[in-house]
């Protein structure tokens, strides 16, 4: 590898497997970044964006036309806004509850897997209980403690956001206690050991850093998860009150009667609206974690230029190199600026699959 | 490269009417990798004629592996070879995989370096032997077995009837390898790849496997290509070498003419790094043990260590009734194979193990129950310099902040003052101080190796224990960190505890050394004079199964063996 170190930017989680992707991996890693991009646009630009208010009331259950593009629910709310205030909802509930899972759960897996002991024991008993239930009935009942079902605002998110929380907590804490139990055997732990390092100094300054350097990962995929589950409490009556915010899952309720009357256009937007901010951050969480791990990451093959190359590999065939033409130029510009990605996604050499 | 001839033909056989086992022409293996391409082997020719052990030696990334790989059709997905090898008439790069898979096993045959890995642990091995067999033809399961029993006999593992029902657990480290090599010879293949084939055993072992591979040339006429970085066992097994240097064939000649006169630079440094028993020892002329005036800092009485047992079965007693002491500027050196309970002494020392019982007093602080709080403030008179640079340093940090680790733990020094000393230890081990700023995968070993020696000597201590600090580095690496680790010692004077498998390696540094076997300290003594003259039996073998690079010498050797074995 180079000796020199790269620029900050290109070293950031998300940026840096860009640049490393080809192929199919490359072109699922933007398709996740441009359909996430537009969800975190949408919600920061909501104000703007939205033509009403999200709890602006007009006649009620009125097809798509020019004055409301999308429509209006039943309760007289207009589709169009409530969707793009939607995302807003979606948004700030995920940030709180991996905010919140993040910090409780690596400072318990930090601690519950160097320290060990009894400490270890009673952690990893109560994160397997929390995995035993189903994890909407846990929301739920959250939900219910900590706000009664119904509130306001911040209310609402605080306890959807919680609700999430509890049962993600044991996700970050198994993997960060598994990646501390692994460091905690590592040389250079035992070498600050040796040393004489405190335990403090050797948790946060040998083992964290190593640690939590998959969090990204789950990061993105619990966000996916995140969405779901807000989706699914508010769904079931669990929610936010449509005059305090709007919220998805609340709409796609209040739609369900609507679709026996052959009135589509309350269910389908939200529930597009679901599919494609998960499928955005799914895209993103699914192609880093391949892309983190050098046996999934499909390669550019070596030496594209000589003619008379031939695979080795027993059975398999060789990757179709498609364009021979300008391939290796295109792929090695797209490799160097991140912003030639968008152009050379689709074509470029095919070697997106890789591994048994 | 010497190898340019431009005929077809076979260019290294005195006989021409012989054809070639193997031949390679023009071989080019490129990989795929985040780094951009990497030419792993660039244009190698090489042949095998039949009878014939062909080693090849070279360093890490000199590319024996790859060569080694594509002679069976193993590379990776992400690599591209282009040339000819050529096994009886058929090309393995352009064949088709059901040809190949024919070649496999019949013509070719393949040793690994780990037989423990190699071998499938859910099946018995009689199993694994037959599994070859079947593949390549219809073979009744009794004949299977039958055959399957014949090929354990040959390489000698007793009683093959009952232990070809055996499962990999329980056999031993050798014996795996035996078993590896009978799965090789099942279907008589004309040719046998052995990779490394006895890195991971223990050197009486290793001289066993050797004899077996010798035996298998001489009986039936295997060819052997040998690959392997321990220059001993090429002067013990080959016929001939081929030296490869960073995916280039460097020097090819027939193993006396090698070590006698090499002919280039490269392979001429090689074999001066290879540590050589009994030359440039560092206990040359000592009549007795040295810096004995000095104050005893690690005194080990009875010392028994044991790692506890699973529920209802008894521990495992890795250390059994150890004496020896270490005085003040002395170099004590600890020998033993695999499972001696060298390390454990070690970590013991530095506290990073308990001790069960005997005594074991580290500057002058009882080891027997000790309690970590009260054992700290000693920790910084004791450095400690781990086998695997890669994995002793934490990658997050740069190797300036990993060598400034202890001074900020202590807090002895502040500010620039710390990055001062830094500069100042770097410096002592031979590294340009902007390396400070570096991380440790930026590094190669050797120089890995130097920062973790910088780190262990950050706060002057009097006791350095320095576990198997070589094992990991190529030979020409491991002499220049010798020979640093040897001048550090005669400038900063402090006590060293070294801890080594390889005997030549532990002479070169040691004033006494000890021999553990099974946990015992079975003997010990001035370094030459323990490597020179030998008086227990097990120190004997162990010496006498060490080979030497040096062909002449090791045949003497090898024979001397046989008979020490044999009385």
């Amino acid at each position: 590898m180079a000796t020199t170190k790269e620029p900050l930017l290109f070293r950031l989680p998300v940026l840096s497997h860009l640049r490393r992707s080809v192929g199919l991996q490359r072109g699922m890693l933007i398709a996740g970044l441009v359909l996430t991009g537009i969800f975190l646009l949408t919600a920061l630009l909501a104000p703007v964006l939205a033509p009403f208010g999200f709890a602006q009331r007009f006649d009620s259950q009125q097809p798509p036309s020019a004055a409301h593009l999308w429509g209006t629910t039943v309760g007289g709310y207009d589709v169009l806004s409530r969707v793009i205030w939607g995302a807003q909802t979606a948004v700030l509930v995920i940030v709180i509850a991996v905010v919140l899972s993040l910090f409780a759960g690596v400072a318990l897996g930090l601690v519950s897997g160097y320290l060990g002991g009894w400490l270890d024991r009673v952690l990893v008993v109560v994160a397997d209980a929390v995995y035993a239930f189903p994890t909407l009935l846990l929301a739920i009942v959250m939900s219910i403690t900590i706000s009664g079902g119904q509130s306001s605002l911040w209310g609402g998110i605080l306890s959807a956001a919680i609700s999430i929380t509890v049962v993600f907590i044991p996700q970050y804490f198994r993997v960060i206690r598994a990646e501390t139990i692994r460091l905690k055997a590592e040389p250079f732990v035992e070498a600050a050991k040796v040393m004489g390092a405190s335990t403090p100094r050797i948790i946060f300054r040998h083992v964290y850093r190593n640690a939590t350097r998959t969090l990204p990962l789950i990061f993105t995929l619990n966000s996916s998860e995140a969405v779901l589950t807000m989706a699914a409490l508010g769904f079931l009556g669990f929610g936010i009150e449509p005059t305090s915010a709007a919220e998805w899952g609340f709409d796609l309720n209040k739609a369900l009667s609507d679709t026996t009357a052959g009135i589509w256009w309350t269910g389908v937007f939200p529930g597009i609206a679901i599919v494609l901010a998960v499928l955005g951050l799914t895209l993103v969480g699914e192609s880093m974690n391949d892309l983190s791990d050098s046996r999934l990451r499909g390669r550019r093959r070596a030496g594209a230029t000589t003619g008379t190359t031939t695979g080795t590999t027993a059975g398999t065939t060789t990757g179709t190199v498609a364009g021979t033409t300008t391939d290796t130029t295109t792929a090695s510009s797209a490799a160097s600026s991140p912003r030639g990605a968008t152009e050379s996604a689709a074509p470029g050499p095919l070697e997106g699959t890789a591994g048994a | 490269m010497s190898t340019s001839t431009q005929h077809s033909g076979t260019p290294h056989n005195e006989g021409p009417a012989t054809e070639p086992v193997l031949r390679i022409d023009h071989l080019k293996v490129t990989f795929a990798t985040d780094g951009g391409d990497v030419h792993a082997v660039d244009d190698v020719s090489l042949s095998v004629a039949p009878g014939e052990v062909l080693a090849i030696v070279g360093e890490s990334g000199s590319g024996k592996t790859v060569t080694a790989k594509t002679i069976l059709g193993l590379l990776p997905e992400t690599a591209v070879s282009s040339g000819a090898v050529l096994i009886s008439g058929s090309d393995v790069i352009s064949v088709s995989p059901a040809k190949l898979r024919q070649i496999r096993g019949q013509e070719v045959a393949m040793v690994f370096q780990e037989p423990s890995t190699a071998l499938n642990p859910v099946f018995t091995v009689g199993w694994q032997i037959a599994e070859g067999l079947r593949s390549h033809g219809n073979v009744s399961r009794k004949e299977a077995r039958a055959r399957a029993i014949e090929a354990l006999g040959k390489v000698g593992i007793p009683e093959p009837e009952k232990r070809v029902d055996y499962y990999p657990h329980q056999f031993s480290g050798g014996q795996k390898q035996r078993v590896v090599i009978a799965a090789a010879l099942a279907l008589n293949p004309g040719l046998i790849v052995a990779d490394e084939p006895t890195t991971a055993l223990d050197v009486t072992v290793q001289a066993e496997i050797l004899d077996l591979l010798r035996d298998l040339r001489d009986v039936f006429g295997t060819s052997i290509v040998l690959i392997t970085h321990n220059m001993g066992v090429v002067a013990d097994l080959a016929d001939r070498v081929v030296v490869m240097y960073q995916g280039d064939v460097v020097e090819e000649a027939d193993v006396a003419t090698l070590f006698a006169e090499p002919k280039q630079e490269y392979t001429r440094k090689l074999l001066a790094a290879v540590p050589h028993l009994g030359r440039n020892s560092a206990s040359a002329g000592l009549t007795e043990r040295a810096h004995q005036g000095g104050e005893v800092l690690v005194e080990a009485r009875n010392l028994v260590i044991e790692y506890p047992g699973r529920l209802g079965s008894p521990g495992f007693r890795a250390v059994n009734d150890v004496s020896f002491t270490i005085s003040a500027g002395e170099v004590f050196g600890l020998v033993g194979e695999s499972g001696s309970g060298k390390t454990t002494i070690g970590r013991a020392i530095a506290g990073l193990n308990k001790v069960t019982g005997g005594s074991l007093k580290v500057l002058g602080h009882e080891m027997l129950n000790v309690r970590e709080r009260s054992f700290r403030p000693v920790r910084r008179d004791i450095g400690f310099v781990f086998q695997d640079p890669a994995s002793s340093f934490n990658p997050q940090l740069t190797i300036g902040e990993c060598v400034a680790e202890p001074i900020l733990i202590t807090g002895d020094r502040k500010g620039p003052d710390v990055s001062r000393r830094v500069a100042e230890l770097l410096e002592a081990v031979q590294l340009p101080a902007a390396y400070a700023d570096r991380y440790p995968h930026e590094l190669s070993g050797g120089q890995r190796q130097r920062a973790s020696l910088a780190r262990a000597l950050a706060l002057n201590p009097r006791l350095l224990i320095a576990d198997e600090p070589t094992s990991a580095l190529d030979v020409s690496v491991q002499a220049k960190v010798l020979e640093l680790f040897r001048e550090i010692q005669a400038e900063f004077g402090f006590a060293a505890l070294f801890i080594s498998h390889d005997l030549a390696v532990v002479d070169i540094l040691s004033h006494w050394v000890g021999v553990l076997y099974k946990g015992r300290l079975v003997e010990e003594g001035i370094g030459n004079q323990v490597m020179g003259g030998p008086k227990d039996p097990y120190t004997q073998r162990l010496i006498a199964s060490l080979p030497v690079p040096d062909p002449a010498e090791q045949a003497r050797r090898r024979t001397a063996r046989r008979e020490l074995l044999r009385s």
